[in-house]
């Protein structure tokens, strides 16, 4: 866009754009998350909201989309846009940059977001900002990015000044989607972009869909069950299996746990893995690595069983049992199935002494 | 699948490393709530370990040489020495002063320039993001900037009729992609275990030559493209995140007594229902 020079004339830099991932027919959730906080910015600047849609057979799903807040939604239509692949979606999204000239993008930092976004920035040559997790703008009227860094301990304010457009990811769950609605209205432009069969460099030969054995994805629970290498052994995370089953909860690991190959790295909480922010995070035997801390530190409740009780991780808890997980899990579990059968009278007969 | 025709020369694979400071070894000081890099020791950032154990179980089934390329300090010579020790065949460090500051854009155009001085390359392995910024745009935008198909979040690579193949773990599930070769992959986070320096590979490095150190010059890179000022984006400031305060009530003693404890209190505090 900027061909690497340093822009003297920002202004016909206009609007707000959120490129729209697809997830089998549907918007990606962090997609309307984004749509939501791509509103508020745009309102901030005064300028219309677009997203950005490629695909093939998508006019229902962008008018879908306008439902949560959009002015606008650019569909290029195409058979090679059925499905996610770098080149055609970079190719697409470079062109409509240049074509448009917006001066904010806004992409879910999800696999296929991050992987469109890091090919595009450097097509481009202008800034993207990964995993923002908050939006300002700044008395210039650049969009002020701001991102955890190292391990989330603090915050780094990232400014794009010179180069347009400011482009940034998000990451799932940092903002909350707006409500949908469906008599609002918006245009939908279908966009003219010349793609080829040679733009085609990759073919998908195999897809497997993630089962959802045990029931919830991590992401999507109220409760986490979270097992770090304190649990010694995989098949201690079938323990932890039934203990996140009494709580109607989903489990996760720790990337220790996953680096030791226990558990599959789709259940890795942390900054290399998925943010998760439940009702109730339990971290058993976790010590809290600060790239842990990254990925779950904005749970609402954090709930800590570890023997040791230097673990870093009791600093946040709001609760924390210090002791042998393999006592207290159990024990755990065995209380909570009293429970179900004897209902709160159960406990409440029984003296609390370590209150 | 057919047996490749003899390849005129082995197959050369790039492997793009960082060095960071050891993950397990930072602490936040918990005075300035900062972290504690004084004195933290170093390592081959993790996920580009995965990346180097892809490419030398590459090397082990079909033939290859392993290159291995990293941009930064003179002290990253620590870990490109490790990698040929590991079994690499040689290593590059493109080192120079101007380059201070780069963020991914610059930095993405300089290693995609020293790919090109090294030349010859079928395969450039990167690991998927790096400990210390965790960005992951480097490896997508280098394949940007040398027009190059490109794969990330891959786990597994293997190559067949002079193609690759590579698992992908995308949100939904997991994706076998086919792409012609030169290509780039972007690889997992603790997809395997990176192999430990062999007693030849810690001889090789003995002897010495097995780093070579090359200047924005030496490639050909354009000093107005990289460093600090040539940048897109700047860090205006940083703050210090103040969580909020947390109970931090601690159950102890048995663990019956403790556990009883414990749900009691999430139960009145209704963050569990009974």
């Amino acid at each position: 866009m900027t061909d690497g020079h340093v822009l003297e004339d920002k202004s016909h830099f206009r609007g707000v754009w959120v490129f729209l991932e697809q997830r089998t027919g549907g918007l990606r959730d962090v997609s309307t998350q984004l749509i939501g906080e791509g509103r508020r910015l745009a309102d901030l600047r005064g300028m219309p909201l677009t997203g950005i849609l490629p695909g093939h057979r998508v006019d229902a799903l962008a008018e879908h989309a306008i439902g949560y807040g959009l002015d606008r939604v650019l569909v290029v239509d195409d058979p090679i846009l059925e499905i996610y692949r770098s080149r055609p979606y970079s190719a697409v999204m470079a062109q409509l940059i240049r074509r448009y000239k917006p001066e904010i993008v806004l992409f879910g930092a999800s696999k296929n977001g991050r992987d469109l976004g890091g090919r595009l920035h450097a097509i481009l040559e202008t800034g993207l900002a990964a995993d923002c997790v908050k939006f300002d703008i700044d008395a210039e009227g650049n969009l002020d990015m701001i991102r955890p860094s190292f391990g989330g301990k603090s915050l780094a304010h990232i400014l794009c000044k010179k180069h347009r457009p400011q482009m940034a990811s998000v990451r799932r769950n940092v903002f909350v989607a707006p409500p949908h609605h469906p008599g609002r209205r918006g245009e939908i432009v279908h966009e003219a972009i010349a793609i080829s069969a040679k733009d085609v460099d990759a073919t998908l030969l195999e897809f497997q869909e993630f089962t959802k054995e045990g029931g919830l994805r991590p992401e999507e629970a109220d409760i986490v069950v979270s097992g770090g290498y304190g649990l010694g052994d995989p098949k201690n995370f079938t323990m932890l299996q039934d203990f996140a089953d009494r709580l109607g909860g989903a489990i996760a690991a720790s990337r220790k746990a996953v680096d030791s190959g226990w558990v599959p790295k789709m259940l890795q909480v942390g900054q290399t893995g998925m943010t998760v922010r439940p009702k109730l995070y339990i971290a058993v035997g976790i010590s809290g690595a600060v790239q842990h801390l990254a990925g779950m530190q904005e749970s609402e409740k954090i709930l800590v069983i570890n023997i040791d009780p230097k673990a870093p991780l009791f600093e946040i808890a709001d609760y924390g049992i210090v002791g042998d997980l393999f006592e207290i899990v159990p024990e755990m579990i065995r209380q909570l199935d009293e429970l179900k059968a004897g209902g709160v009278a159960a406990l409440r007969a029984l003296p609390a002494k370590a209150r | 699948m057919s047996v490749s025709a003899p390849a005129v020369r082995p197959m050369r694979i790039i492997v793009c490393i960082k060095q960071v400071p050891k993950a397990q070894e930072l602490q936040v000081d918990p005075v300035t709530q900062t972290l504690k890099r004084v004195g933290v020791p170093s390592e081959i950032n993790p996920p580009d370990a995965n990346a180097l154990e892809i490419a030398l179980t590459l090397k082990d089934r079909h033939g290859a040489e392993v290159v291995v390329l990293s941009m930064g300090p003179t002290s990253f010579d620590e870990s490109l020495e490790r990698a040929v020790a590991m079994g690499a065949d040689r290593s590059v460090l493109l080192t120079d002063r101007i380059l201070g500051g780069s963020d991914t854009v610059p930095t993405a155009y300089a290693l995609s320039e020293t790919i090109q001085k090294i030349g010859g390359y079928d395969l450039i392995l990167c690991g998927e993001e790096t400990t210390d910024a965790s960005t992951g745009h480097v490896g997508p935008g280098i394949a940007g900037h040398l027009d190059l198909p490109q794969l990330t979040y891959v786990s597994e690579v293997r190559l067949a009729d002079g193609k690759v193949r590579a698992r992908r773990t995308a949100e939904d599930g997991t994706e076998w992609w086919e792409t012609a070769m030169p290509s780039l992959c972007t690889v997992n986070f603790g997809c395997n275990k990176p192999r430990s320096p062999t007693l030849t590979g810690k001889v090789r490095v003995k002897r010495g030559g097995v780093v070579v150190h090359w200047s924005c010059a030496d490639v050909g890179i354009d000093p107005k493209k990289v460093g600090l000022l040539n940048s897109p984006t700047i860090v205006a400031k940083v703050d210090t995140v103040k969580l909020p305060p947390r109970e931090g009530r601690i159950f102890t003693g048995e663990a019956k007594e403790a556990v009883r404890a414990l749900l009691e209190a999430l139960i009145r505090d209704k963050v569990i229902a009974p």
